[in-house]
Parts: C-alpha cells; sequence; structure tokens
C-alpha cells in the first residue's frame, strides 16, 4: 500500500444558526460533518457517495480549505491544511484542485477560455513564464479532447460536456497531485457523461493523480472509484474497497442504497428486493442520539439509540462499517465483464 | 407517415384525420418548430406513438431530443411563440385534440390527460397550502363545497402516502421534502382521475431511495387505475423497471420503438445501441464504457440524411442522403436506421 497523500482526521464542520436580525443569536448548528476520518492514497480514486444533504459538498469545500473546519484537521504531506497562509497555502493550492458540478455556473461568462485557462498561470507564475502561456493553454485544450483553435472562444460558445471538459482542463493546470470532483458528471447527458468519466480516467493515468470523488450516482462511483465511503448525515457509515463495499455490504444504509439504484437490465426486475426505507433523512440540526440512521433501521435496537456505533472492522464484516449489527449481505448480483 | 407507425393490434389504419382508431392516446406525426431570433429550430421532426390504458410507454431520449415538448404539446401547454406545431395530430379517444376550442381541450386537461413534472418546487404555487391547490380541483370542477372537497384532498394525501395528510392539508409546499412534494403533486394530477398520465422525469431530482418510494408508488396507482402512462425519461435504469414500451427519441424525432425486453436484448438502432452501451452500471465490474462520439445536432441545423449520422459508428453513405423512415423490423417493433435489419440480426 502506497503512502496516503491527504489524510483527513476527525473533520467536523458545523454552521450555526442564528435568529433575530440586529441581536443575532445563535440557536443552534447545522452539523453538516461531523468527525469523518479517511485518507487517500496517491494515484487512487477515493468515491464519496451520499444522499443529498449528507455533507458531501461540504467535505470538498474543507478539502479544499474553502472552509475553515469547526475541529479536526485536513494533512497533506504532514502539514495540516488550515493552518497554513500566504506563500505556503499559495503552494498547497497548486496541489490540490477542484472540478465542480455544474459547467454553467463555474465558469466566467465574460472570460474567453484561453483567459480562464491562463488565470491559473498569473496566480502560479512559477508554473509557466508569461510568454509561453497561451502554448500551455493551447496544450491543456488538446489534452481534454477539445480544439486548440478554440482558444478565444467564450463559454456559452460550448456544450455542457465541452464546458465541462475545460473546467477539467483548468484543474490539471498547474498539475495537481490531488483533483477532488464534486459531482462531475451528474449534470451530463449520459452519452455525454461517459466521455467525460473516460477523460478522467485517461487524465489519471497520465498524470499519476488521485481523486476525491464525490457523487450521488452509486454505478458511476463503483465504475471510477478504487475505494469508497458512504455517507450519511455528515458521518462516514462504511468505507472500503469497491468489492467491499458493493459486493460485501455491511451497513444497513449502504445495503438500502445499492438495492435502490435501478439496473438496466428488464429481466432483473422480478428477482430483485428493494429495501424501502420509510420516512426523510432528519435534520442535521439535531440529528438522532446514538446511530443517526436508526430512525429509518429495520435493525434498529436499544443500543442504537444510546451508542454511537463507532466505523471499525466487526465480527461479521471485513472492512470498518459503523453499525452495531454489521452484515454481510449480498445486494447486488456482480458479473466480471 | 401511417405506414410507419407501429401497431400491434389490427386497429383501424390510424392515417385518416380523426378517424377513431379505438386508442387512448395517440401522437400521429408531430411537427413542431420553435421561431427564435437566431433561427428556427425543428424540436419535433414527425413523432409518432401511442399509448393505451393500462400500460406505461416510456419516451426516452437526452435533453434536447424533443421528449418533453411532445408532452407539453399533448398537454396544450406548448410556450406559443416561440412554439408553433407545423404539422400532425393528438388524438384523444380519437379526436384531434390540437383542433379543438380552448374549452374542450380545458374539460380534458385533468380528466383525461394529466402531467406531473420534474422539479415539484416550481409546479405547485407557493402561495396556497397543498391542500387548498389539491381541494381546488374538486371545487372548480365538480362543484363540490368546502368541507366535501376538503375531505376528498386529504383522501389524496393519504392515497399517496402522505403520513398525517389531515395534519398536512394546510402545509405549504416549502414545508414538504422533497419526496413529499414529489407525492402531493401526484396527488393533485390524480385527483380528477385522468385516464393518461404523463411523468416527465418524475424522479430525476430526487435522491435514489426516494426515487424508489416514488416509482413504486406511481405503478401501484397505474395498476390500481388502469392509467395510460407516458414516462418521460432519460435513465435507462428507470425505464428497465417500470415501462412495457420504449420510444427512443432523438433530434425530435423517434429512432426506435420496441417492447422492453428486446429493446435492451437486442437494439436496432445503434443510438439505443449507444446508449446502453455508456452508461456505467451498479452490477458490472471492469466494465470499459464505450462513448457516442461527438454531440447532439443543433436543431436549427440538422444534418441531412439521418440526424445521427454523424455519431454514428456504421454510418455509410445512404445515411448521408436519405433519412430513413421508422420502419417495422419485427412484431411490434420499429427502427428508424438504413441498417436495422443488419442491427437485429446480427449473433
Amino acid at each position: 500500500m502506497s503512502e496516503n497523500i491527504l489524510e483527513v482526521n476527525d473533520l467536523v464542520k458545523h454552521y450555526p444558526v442564528t435568529q433575530g436580525v440586529v441581536f443575532k443569536k445563535t440557536v443552534g448548528q447545522v452539523k453538516a460533518v461531523d468527525g469523518v476520518s479517511f485518507g487517500l492514497r496517491a494515484g487512487e480514486t477515493l468515491g464519496v457517495v451520499g444522499e443529498s444533504g449528507c455533507g458531501k459538498s461540504t467535505l470538498a469545500r474543507v478539502l479544499m480549505n474553502l472552509e475553515k473546519p469547526t475541529a479536526g484537521n485536513v494533512v497533506y504531506k504532514g502539514q495540516d491544511i488550515s493552518k497554513l497562509s500566504g506563500g505556503a497555502l499559495r503552494r498547497l493550492r497548486r496541489q490540490i484542485q477542484l472540478v465542480m458540478q455544474d459547467p454553467y455556473t463555474s465558469l466566467n461568462p465574460r472570460m474567453t477560455v484561453g483567459d480562464l485557462l491562463g488565470e491559473p498561470f498569473e496566480i502560479h507564475p512559477e508554473v509557466a513564464p508569461k510568454g509561453s502561456r497561451r502554448a500551455k493553454v493551447r496544450e491543456l485544450l488538446d489534452l481534454v479532447g477539445l480544439n486548440p483553435e478554440h482558444i478565444n472562444r467564450y463559454p456559452h460558445q460550448f456544450s455542457g460536456g465541452q464546458r465541462q471538459r475545460i473546467g477539467i482542463a483548468r484543474a490539471l493546470a498547474l498539475r495537481p497531485e490531488i483533483i477532488v470532483c464534486d459531482e462531475p458528471v451528474s449534470a451530463l447527458d449520459v452519452s455525454i457523461q461517459a466521455q467525460v468519466m473516460n477523460l478522467l480516467e485517461q487524465l489519471q493515468g497520465e498524470f499519476g493523480l488521485s481523486y476525491v470523488f464525490i457523487a450521488h450516482d452509486l454505478s458511476v462511483v463503483r465504475h471510477l472509484s478504487d475505494r469508497v465511503a458512504v455517507m450519511y448525515l455528515g458521518k462516514i457509515v462504511e468505507i472500503g474497497t469497491e468489492d467491499e463495499i458493493y459486493e460485501r455490504p455491511t451497513h444497513p444504509y449502504t445495503q438500502a442504497l445499492l438495492s435502490a439504484v435501478p439496473v438496466p437490465d428488464p429481466t432483473q426486475r422480478h428477482n430483485k428486493t428493494i429495501i424501502r426505507l420509510t420516512g426523510d433523512v432528519p435534520s442535521p440540526i439535531s440529528p438522532p442520539s446514538g446511530c443517526r440512521f436508526r430512525t429509518r433501521c429495520w435493525k434498529a435496537q436499544d443500543v442504537c439509540a444510546e451508542q454511537v456505533p463507532l466505523l471499525e472492522i466487526r465480527r461479521d464484516s471485513d472492512h470498518p462499517s459503523a453499525c452495531h449489527f454489521a452484515e454481510k449481505r449480498e445486494i447486488v448480483a456482480t458479473h466480471e465483464v | 407517415m401511417s405506414d410507419i407507425l407501429v401497431s400491434e393490434q389490427s386497429a383501424p389504419g390510424p392515417g385518416g384525420s380523426g378517424r377513431p382508431s379505438g386508442r387512448l392516446l395517440e401522437v400521429d406525426d408531430l411537427r413542431v418548430e420553435f421561431r427564435t431570433r437566431d433561427g428556427v429550430a425543428k424540436v419535433i421532426n414527425g413523432v409518432t406513438y401511442h399509448v393505451d390504458a393500462g400500460e406505461t410507454l416510456a419516451v426516452l431520449g437526452e435533453s434536447g431530443s424533443g421528449k418533453s415538448v411532445t408532452a407539453q404539446t399533448i398537454m396544450g401547454i406548448l410556450d406559443t411563440p416561440p412554439g408553433f406545431v407545423t404539422g400532425g395530430q393528438v388524438r384523444f379517444h380519437g379526436k384531434d385534440m390540437l383542433r379543438m376550442s380552448d374549452e374542450e381541450r380545458r374539460r380534458i386537461r385533468g380528466e383525461g390527460i394529466a402531467m406531473i413534472f420534474q422539479d415539484a418546487l416550481s409546479a405547485l404555487n407557493p402561495v396556497f397550502t397543498v391542500g387548498f391547490q389539491i381541494a381546488e380541483q374538486f371545487r372548480v370542477r365538480r362543484g363540490m363545497g368546502r368541507a366535501e372537497a376538503k375531505k376528498r384532498a386529504i383522501d389524496m394525501l393519504d392515497q399517496v402516502k402522505i403520513p398525517n395528510a389531515k395534519g398536512r392539508f394546510n402545509n405549504y409546499p416549502h414545508q414538504f421534502s422533497g419526496g413529499m412534494r414529489q407525492r402531493a403533486m401526484i396527488a393533485m394530477s390524480l385527483a380528477l382521475d385522468p385516464e393518461v398520465l404523463i411523468a416527465d422525469e418524475p424522479t430525476t431530482a430526487l435522491d435514489v431511495t426516494v426515487q424508489a418510494q416514488i416509482m413504486d408508488l406511481l405503478a401501484e396507482l397505474q395498476r390500481e387505475r388502469q392509467m395510460g402512462m407516458i414516462l418521460i425519461t432519460h435513465d435507462l435504469g428507470v425505464v428497465a423497471d417500470v415501462a412495457d414500451r420504449i420510444a427512443v427519441m432523438y433530434a425530435g424525432r423517434i429512432v426506435e420503438e420496441a417492447d422492453v425486453y428486446e429493446l435492451y436484448a437486442k437494439p436496432a438502432h445503434p443510438y439505443t445501441l449507444g446508449l446502453i452501451d455508456s452508461i456505467p452500471r451498479l452490477d458490472e465490474k471492469g466494465q470499459q464504457l464505450r462513448t457516442i462520439k461527438g454531440l447532439p445536432p443543433n436543431l436549427m441545423n440538422i444534418p441531412p440524411g439521418c440526424p445521427f449520422n454523424p455519431r454514428c459508428p456504421m454510418a455509410q453513405p445512404v445515411c448521408r442522403e436519405k433519412v430513413p423512415p421508422l420502419l417495422q423490423v419485427g412484431p411490434a417493433r420499429a427502427s428508424a436506421c438504413h441498417f436495422a435489419e443488419e442491427l437485429v440480426n446480427r449473433v
């Protein structure tokens, strides 16, 4: 196993909920991320899955140092990133880049592609001297499968898939080691989604990138990830290799999530059972005591309300799972292709 | 164009204008264009499909394929301008809705054909309570009094399994979660017991566990009421779970129509084949994603011949010259490809 290039330790991010206009007082905390730990190894893709509101995008923002964590830390090669400032922070930013979900709002409509992709070099002039920047930008466009002749076009002249390629090129410009992808393909059409996923894989092979791949689509995450973390209400409930999570899930939430994914094969219609969860995700302002999933869990016992289940390897599981009653169950009949 | 309609029963020919064919809802050679400042976009270029009572037709396509515009034309909610119907018919019980008076069409909406939308938050009026919006239909369309309408509305909320329907009656849409809002919208569309329900991407904005709940609910309500359902979606997974028949749309045309099992087992159009090969699957490991190269065409400038030819791996010179008609390639299936036979017969 290679070394962890990024380590996340007990990361907590709470947002205050305030009341009143003049005399604001804090009446609660949105516990968006509430004690998350994992390591990212060099060259691997860590998938982070979960439903809306589980804290996956907040996690991305903290990893990018766009938000300061309430507690815990993110350590990149031995440095706590939230403690860095000035030149050290600028040097760090070169190494961790972000690809955003919406290619329509993440590109400035008044800048040409050449300006958009050249901007990282203005901030980090040491990467490319002034004279060579246009050439660099053309190289980047070529790399992500766009026509270098289109360097003077504006974002609105590109389709959604092409814009996402521009977003990826921008993230690649400074040759980072880590790219955090926050739902990079969910706004794209099916036929375009595959093109962008293949591009991400190809670039990873070429530059040895590590990805933190955040998505809600479990099929996409399976396709791209080496390891997968499943989040629910601000916590990781299960983490393991792709095989461990998809073939031997042990947390009831992971099992329910996997069972609900429609498989594009009508012959499977009648021989699969969907585990139906009742109710909605509780509010992250006042999450349930003990295990956060217990209000929707069919296995819930008294102990689940009293004790927070730790994310650890248990008797019936070969990978960390945060359930008192973790137990293997085959949900997806996987076949090799 | 009647020869290209796939008909599995020997119903009276659908070609004539307004002749009843025994079909519940038929779209026949529909053409719609959008006249914009930049030019004319040909959004629907001869779409023909039908749905019968108790069956689910899935209309599958990517953004810009015209699947939603077809639905809007059926419902009579197409924005005009810029949208104009330039040809074809939409027949409900054999009567062409496009030639009806506004009053006649209004009577069909809700009772004959109802629609649910992708984004329930913007489809519901934020300043009225959910209960009021459902009860309003009973009062206006059924002439019921307040108390009775309220009772019926609560009953509808119950049917879509909203917990504590009575207490929820006076809630505003923003007080509902995403899944509940979708349920409320389903309750509203089913209030007048429509014969056809058009569901336009009903679960696209929802999380996967909620999506499963909503699709279940729709299937159950459809069975109970023997409704015809048109499910508009881009999700091949959802389609595989619920559809009886599938119509695949590309650049404003139906390129393939088939029974759900046949379509997945042996697509008869290269576009369908490309779509199926390009989605990552939860149950497959080490799968190679094949892609469809290029982009969907600009609807203001659709390439001559087959609209898919610039992206098609099988394209031949004939594909650039002749538009392939939607022809029958087997019992109850049709494909608009010059090489459909080869595709179907390949091993």
